[in-house]
């Protein structure tokens, strides 16, 4: 493709039929029109006649215009114009669609997939091949092939939750030359300065740079009031605001957004903080922290066990009130280690088991009041670690039954070693055996102990001792209690027996028993010789995801390791701990990508390219229309027929009204000649094939029976046709119909006054009994909410419609149950001795309503045969018979009003007469 | 374009002759002139003057109502009616369909000379073809024949009068729109002069045929299509071929003053009446 500005070719090579242009011009000239033929006598004069100028009569200067300027733009619509092209080389090179797909693309990854589509799709008509590499996931191999392949990888492609590696080198390296198309993101990462070179090495490199900004949550930083976050964002420039939501299990356990903290950008900053006040009991619910409305891995943190404070208890046996020794204090030591990452909770035993701690410490504490009531919280998922001491040491322990408070058994007494009455030298640490919590932690050799309590040897110590002396001697034991565990370190809690509790070891070992959270991140140290299995990971845009099994990770290789495929983000599980993995890091830096001069850039947010080919040629259509109009003109035969057939084509929206307007009128006069029965149709094809066909029916029976002697029945449309012509509608209401508009209601309620009737069928009375409504029945009330319908009341047994033709008294139609609604009568007649109606109705009744589907009924075919089956064997055929007698006697009520009913003086005039 | 019927349409239309023959009625109804007596006693119908008998008048001759008044024995003469032979040609080649617009040249030469028969027929002339197919006779009945005669169209293009079978001594009308080979048409007129007979050239043109209002490259085609003749720039020899009608005209006229014919144009725009005045006083003039 070639590019002009903003105008590409697909195919430019066309346009140079552009320079063919003037010859057409001077052809053009050359070439006159086509002769007018004529017929003229005069030829027998002109015969003899010379023409001295040669000169051919000239095509005018515009129409040679109008003509170059179809042929131009015949030229240039083939040649496929593109405004704002995709700026793809068209050297027919394979073509390979990079894509990133980290964390950092997730937020426009709709988008980009859908411009790699595009380019893809677009390789593809021009026949190239094209290859799908996404960086964060790369496949074992790059392979060139249909562009459907291609689009179909792109389609399945999702965003990873890690940034590129620059390992790919080594996959697109071995291929030849190819021309690539990169979605990039704005943010840098190793590697992909090379790969860049790499790819300008096999050709032309575009890169669609991402738009969106890139943001990412840093670390939280827990404080004593909550938590504060950081927003980190890789260009400044502008003031922005974000939200942060702090999500987690409310008290019900359902995942929600605990708490959202504003934050603004200054201008120039490329972090925001801000901290916010979180209560103790909300933080500890916390599990991830997620930057509102962008979506993408960065975005969200996930949180662990370290920003909860847990809540520890520390009780001692030090009766309390001896001052100036603190530092001699049992407890001292404990809550300078605790206090900064744990909330510290004072009070008897009592008080606080009802506090319902994280960990009670039990300080050189032998007698426990409250023991059922500790064995119940241990068991419950409590952590009590004990230190020994003077007291502990003293107790007498009884031999037949364990502690349940106490991993071991104990002896009673104690040891003293090193000390100034004592043999040998203290103690040191024996290193923390494998499978122990404390693995891998240094045993430094400056802590020594002096003193310790020892445990009664037994057959299940061995399992019990989580940590020993260089003698092999206990020196911290555990044991499971339940949900809980009970830890003892054989040790006093202050630095009577020993310094460990005044070593940064006492803080590891602490953590490993995750009695407290670590601060900040793990150390590498600290994790050393622990395992973490992956249990749920991030994809790239921030959604967590379980995982199934993964093979454990060594938790000093983790801590080391970046976000990787191999080691992704997510929590993992290691013991008793999860440790979540974030994309950033507290001294993550988000740097900008900057792209080699080679690179050709091109914004996402750029117009997108457009076809302007089928422009083009429909304007040289147009232009021909034009060009034979004018052709015609300049030889004169642009009159006469051609403008009169120009115009029968303009006016053929007129004629139809034409022809409409004499159809109506020849329905008028076909209407008014003879009794016409009407249906109204209702746009539903078949109800109004039936509605026809019973009327036909009913027609033909009035025919064979009665003196009326109706037409075929016409279906008429509410808007259009003049209602007064007929004397009886037949309504039947399906769902589908429209409801009648303000003309159409008022051009019926002129016919309800003006003596017609309608009768409303709404088919449903097999399924609208006892009170029930249908969807019909609605319907019609709606409709006829709009009508001066009278009061309407259930048809009496003496009403005139029972005996204006046959004696009738029921009005089945294709069903036989509903009841049929007639006008109400105006006055409740009184009883006549010896006459059987009363004189209720003096007047036809304008609406008719029932449910029976009467048309059914009466439907007959062409050859005058019931269409449709009614009931069964002969008492269907005598429901059929009474339908067609009640269709006969409604249409004699219509025509001929109370007639019938002033047929009931009958008796009362014969007996006049008589006497 | 100039809607044009085909020649066998043309021919159909122009078959109609009841129409062509009630046109020329009614034209000649609406035409009234004086009597057309010799003036001077002849053989006739009319009474023309009482004079007194001659030595040689037969007593047949005389007529005794009158002579029965005088002394005198006077003899009845009645005016002298010569039915003069008035012999028609009227074109009925191709290019007399022609018309622009309106009737044809055909219908209008025919409905002129059909008229003019109508009227020297009541005036007690005979009036036949010239081409002998129908003689010259006295009566109405020769007015329909005429009226066949005229409408039996000739396929081909240009026609020319036959003046062979002309009676001496006659009168001739030939109507026509005279495109055809002039020296034919000189021929037959001396060869009727010669024969002591006078007549008249009646030239009957479409308005299109005097104007020549085209334009362009066109190409032109007798009625037949036979002859064709193309143009590049038809507005370039209006003026060329409005000579060349000049002098076919001029031609015309100086043919028929050679002979003492009259000779008129007429074009199918103008009201058919003038051009029957014109013939029938040419002939009234002659007679």
């Amino acid at each position: 493709m070639s590019i002009f500005g903003a105008l590409g070719f697909s195919t430019p090579w066309l346009l140079l039929g552009l320079v063919a242009l003037p010859i057409l011009w001077v052809l053009l000239r050359a070439v006159p029109p086509a002769p007018t033929r004529r017929r003229f006598p005069g030829v027998a004069l002109l015969l003899r006649l010379k023409e001295d100028d040669l000169q051919t009569d000239k095509t005018p200067w515009w129409l040679l215009l109008l003509r170059a300027l179809v042929v131009a733009s015949l030229i240039i619509g083939l040649a496929g114009p593109v405004l704002n092209p995709a700026p793809m080389g068209e050297n027919g090179s394979d073509l390979l669609v990079v894509m990133e797909g980290s964390w950092a693309d997730a937020p426009d990854w709709a988008a980009q997939k859908q411009e790699a589509l595009r380019v893809a799709g677009q390789a593809g008509i021009s026949g190239r091949k094209v290859a799908f590499l996404q960086l964060t996931a790369p496949g074992s191999a790059v392979v060139f092939s249909a562009a459907s392949l291609a689009q179909r990888q792109i389609q399945t492609a999702e965003p990873k939750a890690w940034l590129p590696e620059g390992d790919v080198i080594g996959l697109i390296a071995e291929l030849g030359s190819f021309d690539s198309y990169w979605m990039a993101s704005p943010l840098d990462w190793p590697g992909r300065a090379k790969l860049v070179s790499e790819l300008l090495a096999h050709g032309e490199l575009r890169v669609s740079l991402s738009q969106t900004p890139t943001m990412g949550l840093l670390p939280i930083t827990v404080t004593a009031q909550g938590v504060e976050v950081h927003v980190s964002r890789l260009s400044a420039g502008q003031a922005t605001q974000v939200r942060v939501d702090l999500v987690g299990l409310d008290p019900s356990g359902v995942e929600r957004r605990l708490q959202s903290v504003p934050l603004t950008f200054e201008a120039h900053a490329l972090v925001a903080s801000q901290a916010s006040e979180v209560p103790q009991e909300m933080r500890n619910r916390i599990s991830r922290v997620v930057l509102a409305g962008y979506r993408s891995a960065a975005a969200v943190r996930l949180v662990d066990d370290r920003i909860k404070r847990p809540e520890i208890a520390i009780l001692s046996g030090e009766i309390a009130g001896r001052e100036g020794l603190t530092l001699l204090s049992p407890d001292h030591y404990l809550t300078q280690a605790l206090a900064p990452v744990a909330d510290l909770i004072n009070g008897t035993l009592e008080d606080v088991l009802l506090a319902d701690p994280d960990t009670i410490v039990l300080a050189d504490v032998a007698k426990i009041g409250a023991k059922t009531a500790m064995v119940d919280w241990v068991s419950q998922g409590g952590t009590l670690v004990r230190f020994a001491g003077p007291r502990l040491a003293a107790q007498s322990f009884n031999s037949k039954e364990d502690d349940p408070l106490l991993p071991v058994r104990l002896r009673a007494g104690g040891r003293t070693v090193g000390g100034a009455m004592s043999w040998g030298a203290p103690k040191t640490l024996q290193a923390f055996e494998v499978d122990t919590p404390f693995f891998g932690l240094p045993t430094p050799d400056e802590v020594i102990v002096t003193a310790q309590v020892l445990a009664e040897p037994g057959p299940d110590l061995a399992a019990h001792v989580i940590a020993r002396l260089s003698d092999g001697t206990p020196l911290v034991t555990r044991k499971t209690l339940g949900q809980g565990q009970v830890v003892l370190f054989h040790i006093t809690a202050n630095a009577d027996w020993s310094n460990l509790p005044i070593s940064g070891l006492f803080v590891s070992m602490l953590e490993r028993l995750s009695v407290i959270g670590s601060y900040g991140d793990f150390k590498q140290q600290a994790l050393a010789g622990t395992t973490w299995q992956l249990v749920r990971d991030l994809d790239g845009f921030g959604t967590l995801k379980t995982v199934g099994d993964r093979a454990g990770v060594d938790g000093q290789v983790l801590a080391a390791s970046r976000i990787t495929a191999e080691t992704p983000a997510g929590v993992y599980q290691g013991g008793e701990r999860r440790w979540a993995r974030n994309i950033l890091a507290q001294d993550s830096v988000f740097t900008s990508a900057t792209w080699l001069g080679a690179v050709q850039l091109v914004g996402q947010a750029m117009a997108r390219p457009k076809m302007l080919g089928a422009g083009f040629l429909s304007a040289v259509l147009v232009l021909l229309v034009v060009d034979i109009l004018a052709t015609l003109w300049i030889v004169g035969k642009l009159r006469g027929r051609v403008v009169g057939a120009l115009a029968c084509f303009l006016m053929a929206g007129l004629t139809t009204e034409d022809v409409v307007a004499q159809t109506a009128e020849a329905r008028a006069i076909q209407a008014t000649r003879n009794v016409v029965l009407a249906y109204v149709k209702t746009g539903d094809l078949g109800q109004d094939e039936i509605s026809h066909a019973g009327l036909t029916g009913l027609s033909l029976a009035l025919n064979q029976r009665t003196s009326i002697e109706p037409v075929s029945p016409m279906g008429l449309a509410l808007g259009t046709d003049e209602l007064a012509f007929y004397p009886f509608i037949y309504w039947p209401i399906t769902l589908g119909q429209s409801r009648p508009n303000a003309d159409e209601l008022r051009k019926l309620n002129r016919y309800i006054k003006g003596g017609g009737m309608i009768l409303f069928d709404t088919r449903d009375s097999e399924i609208a009994q006892y009170g029930e409504s249908t969807k019909e029945g609605r319907l019609l009330q709606e409709i006829a909410a709009g009508l001066n319908v009278p009061p309407i009341a259930p048809i009496s047994q003496d009403h005139v419609l029972t005996r204006s033709f046959y004696l009738l008294q029921e009005f089945p139609g294709r069903s036989s149950r509903g009841t049929v609604w007639v006008e109400a009568p105006q006055s409740l007649g009184e009883e006549i001795e010896g006459m059987p109606f009363r004189n209720l109705n003096d007047g036809v009744t304008p609406v008719v309503i029932g449910g029976n589907d009467w048309a059914a009924a009466w439907a007959v075919d062409l050859a005058g045969q019931p269409l449709l089956p009614v009931g069964r064997g002969l008492s269907g055929k005598r429901q059929r018979e009474i339908a067609l007698r009640f269709g006969i006697n409604l249409i004699m009520h219509v025509l001929t009003g109370n007639y019938k009913s002033d047929q009931v003086h009958v008796p009362e005039l014969l007996k006049r007469l008589g006497e | 374009m100039i809607p044009y019927p085909p020649l066998n349409e043309a021919l159909e239309l122009a078959s109609d002759w009841p129409q062509l023959l009630a046109q020329a009625q009614r034209l000649a109804n609406s035409f009234s002139l004086g009597g057309h007596g010799r003036r001077r006693a002849g053989t006739g119908d009319v009474f023309w003057q009482f004079r007194q008998a001659q030595v040689g008048d037969s007593l047949r001759a005389i007529d005794w109502r009158r002579s029965a008044r005088a002394d005198d024995q006077f003899v009845r003469e009645n005016e002298w009616q010569v039915a003069q032979s008035v012999q028609f040609w009227v074109d009925c080649s191709a290019s007399m369909l022609f018309a622009s617009k309106g009737s044809s040249k055909h219908l209008r030469a025919a409905t002129l000379a059909l008229a003019v028969a109508v009227l020297l027929s009541d005036a007690g002339e005979k009036v036949g073809s010239s081409d002998g197919l129908l003689p010259a006779k006295v009566g109405r009945a020769q007015i329909p024949a005429l009226a066949q005669v005229f409408s039996r169209i000739s396929d081909n293009d240009f026609g020319t009068p036959q003046s062979d079978d002309l009676k001496p001594h006659s009168l001739a009308v030939f109507v026509s729109d005279f495109f055809g080979d002039f020296a034919k048409l000189e021929r037959a007129v001396t060869s009727a002069a010669d024969q002591q007979i006078t007549g008249a050239l009646l030239m009957v043109l479409d308005p299109q045929e005097v104007n020549f209002p085209f334009a362009g490259r066109t190409l032109f085609e007798s009625m037949s299509g036979r002859l064709r003749y193309e143009s590049q720039k038809a507005d370039g020899l209006r003026a060329k071929y409005r000579s060349a009608l000049q002098d076919r005209q001029a031609a015309l006229a100086s043919l028929a003053q050679s002979v003492g014919w009259q000779f008129q144009c007429h074009t199918t725009d103008q009201p058919a009446s003038a051009g029957l005045m014109w013939l029938y006083q040419a002939l009234e003039y002659r007679r």
